[in-house]
């Protein structure tokens, strides 16, 4: 089938804010009476309350009927664009792949959903145990010794790594180490969790074949070097070969090195954490595990560490003695915690049964055919006027390639913002990159295993299709979109604080608009 | 490079179909897929097969595996549990389940304030319905749980502040005062104050003697960890605000229909939890976390997180959304950010935001008038029983109480045993985080609970303490 660009127009409802759906009276839904044995013994209840802490005015919550509320949403639900609807691929180092729906049902089932975190060990054996045993899976992937499943995302995993970083050299006397090194490719909260540790950041940048030297390395570490932080293959999807190199240079200055693999999805079965000589590693299960996004959470960072740092973790870490799984709280070096009780259930649970789906030759198919879909990608991509790839010329890439718009820019004016809103209105994502911007006006596209050819094709020509029309009518690139849910914002508001408004009320109050 | 040993293609893997995979290479110019990892070292290579279980593909035969698995676990819709402190288990409107399982909002992750208009504007309702909970101007997208709010709230005052010192209510939840602690650590002081023994509440003297002028703010719970109201949110302000620090309050945002507002007591920033809002427990994945402040520049510029802000489209009356401040974030300026934001728990904040507006103003107040009624009925008949007083502290609480089992003469682990028997999840054993009360243990009851089910309890422990003597 011949790709073709479709004639496509998002759902748009012109959907108000909730608050002005209200209507008083109205009920969205009753909660369980009181029965009346309870009230004859307690009366109402709040009378106990002292005047002070009564609350005398009601929220000004809307009161909306039911079927109100829930049309409501899904009319909000059609006006976005999840993985589940378009070809994802391009939101670039996320890893957008199939998140499988016999997941999302064994997930939502009783024995998962209604549990409760403090019970005895003894009721949650089953939960233990996929706990434990995707931690097992999780150390082989990784060559690692302890999985933990307690960050809530990467960006708490990360946090978490800098901490252990941080004890671990407290415990040695060696407070003195001040300093983390990280690379501009590394994700942003490598550089941002490291500050909040009270470390000053050293961010490495990369040559001409857009890899950190290891010169440039060895000039950045010293007796104050308390770790490295770093991606591999970067957002560039360029695979640095000397990272055995990096990993031995921090060791030897007495640095610990902790690697993010948020996104692992090339190289699962291929390389390893381990024998890169990393001492802590995570991988997000929402990315290259499959767990869905969910608009940004929840998710979980699985934090893995070497031997040497298992007693660093933050507790508790779920163990098996033979007989039964229990949870270990006995570690005497612990962080303490980084999130409530054990992490987020449901996305282990979708993680563990991903990987019991494909097995070990499985993953590596996932791998590397999500390695061969972005090196197809990349072909195509570089036969478009106005885009190029950046570094390491003439070489393969692994799971992603951080391209530019900037020829098509000087050429036509249009932008990567432009072409991003342009592509809304064939149906499709595409985002710039993570902020600086040191490739000009890029983009990042990551395909995973998930998208057939055809998708991938279908894709290349919408890319190929707005490519077009800016070089035709850049105008109508740079007034995109037409078929999108709304047109061009005005982002002047956004940034003004005597016009920002993050919530109903205040947009009310500023606008001077009666509620 | 086989599809797999029985030579089907992985339904998840479209690309593995040996001829499509063969097109693919050829288009590329290269033989076979090995070459696109050139770059990655002979000595890097993973020599070997991944030593993981035998798959299985069928989605029948994975259906069955987890399945039988997580038959072994029991649950709190066939036992009726009374566990709380930290998670919280309400009554879940099926509206909520229904638009968090939609593929749009649960597949959707980073687009444009474009195609994801519909992610932008729930999020943007989600914070608007907290605000008008909290009594607030701002909320944010929400961080991971309260354990993370409470953390990024108190290091949001020491930068308001530029001071070093926050001193924290003893009668916090460990937990969370052990994520606060690491997440302060070594960049922020921590100091406790102490409670009275009698009533839970906050020790004014103690307070009063560590307040200084390197003292950023004061961060308490309302209710407590341990279920008490502390009534003395005005005081405990103003003691802070008199000496140039911030009150800092974590809240339970289901009892905001009937207790006032941490806002209204003079609190600057309030934090806390949204679980309980629309989220089953999860086995703990259930939990969001908020942050609220007043819309002051000094305070907005200060969030680490998201803050989605309604704006103006090129079409009159179209409303847009977008991030207000981005250039506060680590996205924007890695290191010079606020702390750090990523992914954290957007679907559950959109879900909560589904509640709110199902539950309305008189749903909010009869939820907490109904906790509050439950929790005292089940307080009072408990304190019935000899030997057991309930509770320990002599304040109103809501929702969770201490109950003494001090006099019983029984560990909290034997009686939880027997409960566990007569299919009753009791309430968290204290004595680790509270040895001082000895044999006591947490109780927590809500809407969901009838009176049959702590009369049931009633019944067990008289049962047990009677079968005793």
């Amino acid at each position: 089938m011949k790709p073709k660009i479709r004639n496509f127009h998002q759902a748009k409802w012109d959907e108000p804010i909730i608050f002005e759906l209200s209507a008083k009276g109205e009920r969205g839904i009753l909660i369980p009476e009181v029965e009346k044995e309870i009230e004859e013994v307690v009366g109402d209840g709040v009378s106990v309350i002292p005047e002070n802490m009564i609350r005398k005015k009601l929220p000004a919550l809307p009161e909306i009927a039911q079927m109100k509320v829930l049309k409501h949403y899904l009319r909000l639900s059609q006006q976005c664009l999840g993985a589940d609807l378009n070809v994802d691929l391009g939101q670039g180092t996320c890893t957008m792949k199939y998140s499988p729906k016999i997941n999302e049902v064994l997930s939502r089932s009783c024995e998962v959903c209604e549990l409760h975190p403090l019970q005895e060990e003894s009721t949650v054996q089953g939960a233990l145990q996929i706990m434990y045993s995707l931690g097992e899976f999780l150390k082989e992937i990784s060559g690692m010794n302890q999985f933990t499943f307690q960050p809530g995302g990467g960006s708490s995993a990360i946090f978490a790594m800098v901490s252990i970083i941080h004890a671990y050299h407290d415990f040695k006397g060696e407070s003195e180490r001040d300093e983390i090194v990280t690379t501009i490719f590394s994700h942003p909260s490598d550089a941002a969790a490291a500050a909040v540790k009270g470390y000053k950041v050293i961010t490495l940048y990369p040559d001409e074949n857009g890899l950190v030297e290891v010169e440039a390395l060895k000039k950045a570490v010293s007796n104050r070097t308390a770790g490295l932080l770093i991606t591999n293959p970067e957002d560039t999807g360029i695979f640095n070969p000397s990272i055995a190199e990096f990993t031995e240079i921090v060791h030897d200055h007495g640095g610990l090195c902790g690697y993010d693999q948020a996104n692992a999805n090339g190289i699962l079965g291929v390389t390893r954490s381990k024998e890169a000589g990393f001492d802590l590693c995570f991988f997000n299960l929402h990315k290259t595990f499959s767990a869905p996004h969910g608009c940004g959470g929840p998710a979980v960072g699985a934090l893995g560490v070497t031997e040497e740092l298992v007693n660093y973790l933050p507790v508790p870490l779920v163990d098996f003695d033979g007989k039964k799984y229990y949870l270990n709280y006995n570690l005497p070096k612990t962080i303490g915690k980084v999130r409530g009780f054990y992490g987020v259930f449901p996305a282990i649970l979708k993680a563990y049964a991903w990987i019991m789906s494909l097995g070990g030759e499985g993953l590596k198919e996932a791998a590397t055919i999500a390695v061969l879909n972005n090196n197809y990608i990349l072909k195509k991509v570089k036969e478009i006027k106005g885009a190029t790839a950046p570094y390491a010329k003439g070489r393969h890439r692994i799971e992603q390639v951080r391209y530019s718009w900037e020829q098509l820019t000087k050429e036509t004016g249009v932008t990567t913002e432009d072409v991003t809103c342009r592509m809304a209105d064939f149906g499709f994502h595409l985002w710039s990159s993570h902020h600086p911007w040191i490739v000009p006006q890029p983009f990042t596209i990551e395909p995973t295993e998930s998208y057939s050819k055809d998708e991938i094709d279908e894709y290349i020509t919408g890319l190929k299709k707005v490519v077009e029309e800016a070089y035709e009518n850049p105008e109508k690139v740079k007034n995109a979109p037409y078929n999108s849910v709304i047109h061009k914002i005005d982002h002047s508001t956004l940034d003004d604080p005597e016009k920002w408004a993050i919530t109903w009320r205040s947009y009310l109050k500023k606008y001077k608009i009666k509620g | 490079m086989s599809p797999q040993k029985n030579g089907k293609v992985h339904p998840y893997i479209p690309n593995s179909v040996p001829e499509i995979k063969a097109k693919m290479l050829e288009e590329i110019g290269i033989n076979s897929i090995d070459e696109l990892y050139a770059d990655i070292p002979e000595n890097l290579r993973f020599k070997r097969e991944l030593d993981l279980p035998e798959p299985l593909p069928s989605e029948y035969a994975l259906k069955r595996h987890v399945e039988k698995i997580l038959s072994k676990n029991r649950t709190c819709k066939d036992n009726t549990n009374f566990l709380g402190g930290g998670c919280w288990q309400h009554y879940v409107p099926a509206i909520c389940d229904e638009i968090n399982q939609r593929s749009e909002f649960l597949t959707a992750y980073a687009g444009e304030p474009y195609e994801d208009h519909g992610r932008f504007q729930a999020l943007f309702e989600y914070q608007s319905l907290m605000a008008e909970l909290v009594d607030m101007d701002v909320v944010n997208v929400p961080t991971y749980d309260w354990c993370q709010a409470a953390s990024t709230s108190v290091r949001m005052a020491v930068r308001i502040t530029k001071r070093n010192t926050i001193l924290i209510s003893d009668t916090v939840s460990p937990e969370r005062l052990s994520a606060i602690k690491n997440y302060c650590r070594p960049v922020v002081t921590v100091q406790m104050v102490n409670h009275c023994p009698k009533t839970g509440m906050m020790d004014l003297d103690d307070l009063k003697s560590k307040m200084s002028s390197d003292v950023a703010c004061i961060y308490f719970e309302n209710p407590s960890y341990l279920g008490f109201i502390e009534s003395q949110g005005q005081i405990i302000s103003g003691i802070a605000h008199e000496k140039g620090a911030l009150s800092v309050v974590g809240v339970d945002p289901t009892s905001l229909g009937v207790v006032v507002p941490p806002s209204n007591y003079g609190a600057d920033i309030v934090c806390g939890d949204i679980q309980g809002l629309g989220m089953h427990v999860n086995y703990g994945g259930g939990l969001a976390g908020f942050i609220a402040t007043r819309d002051e520049k000094e305070f907005v510029m200060e969030y680490p997180s998201r803050l989605f802000g309604i704006t103006r489209t090129t079409v009159e009356g179209e409303y847009g959304f977008g991030d207000v401040a981005y250039e506060r974030t680590s996205f924007a300026h890695r290191e010079e950010g606020k702390e750090f934001v990523g992914t954290a728990a957007a679907l559950w904040g959109i879900t909560a935001g589904v509640y709110l507006a199902l539950m309305g103003p008189e749903g909010m107040q009869e939820l907490g008038k109904t906790i509050m009624q439950k929790s005292q009925y089940a307080m009072k008949k408990l304190s019935e029983i000899e030997g057991i007083k309930a509770p320990l502290f002599e304040s109103p609480h809501f929702k969770e109480f201490v109950v003494d089992f001090n006099d019983t003469g029984k560990t909290i682990k034997d009686i939880n045993t027997y409960l566990l028997d007569n299919n009753i999840f009791g309430g968290k054993d204290l004595s680790i985080e509270f040895p001082e009360l000895g044999n006591c243990a947490l109780y927590c009851v809500t809407e969901i609970h009838t009176k049959e089910d702590i009369d049931h309890l009633v019944q067990a422990l008289t049962c047990l303490t009677q079968g005793e003597e």
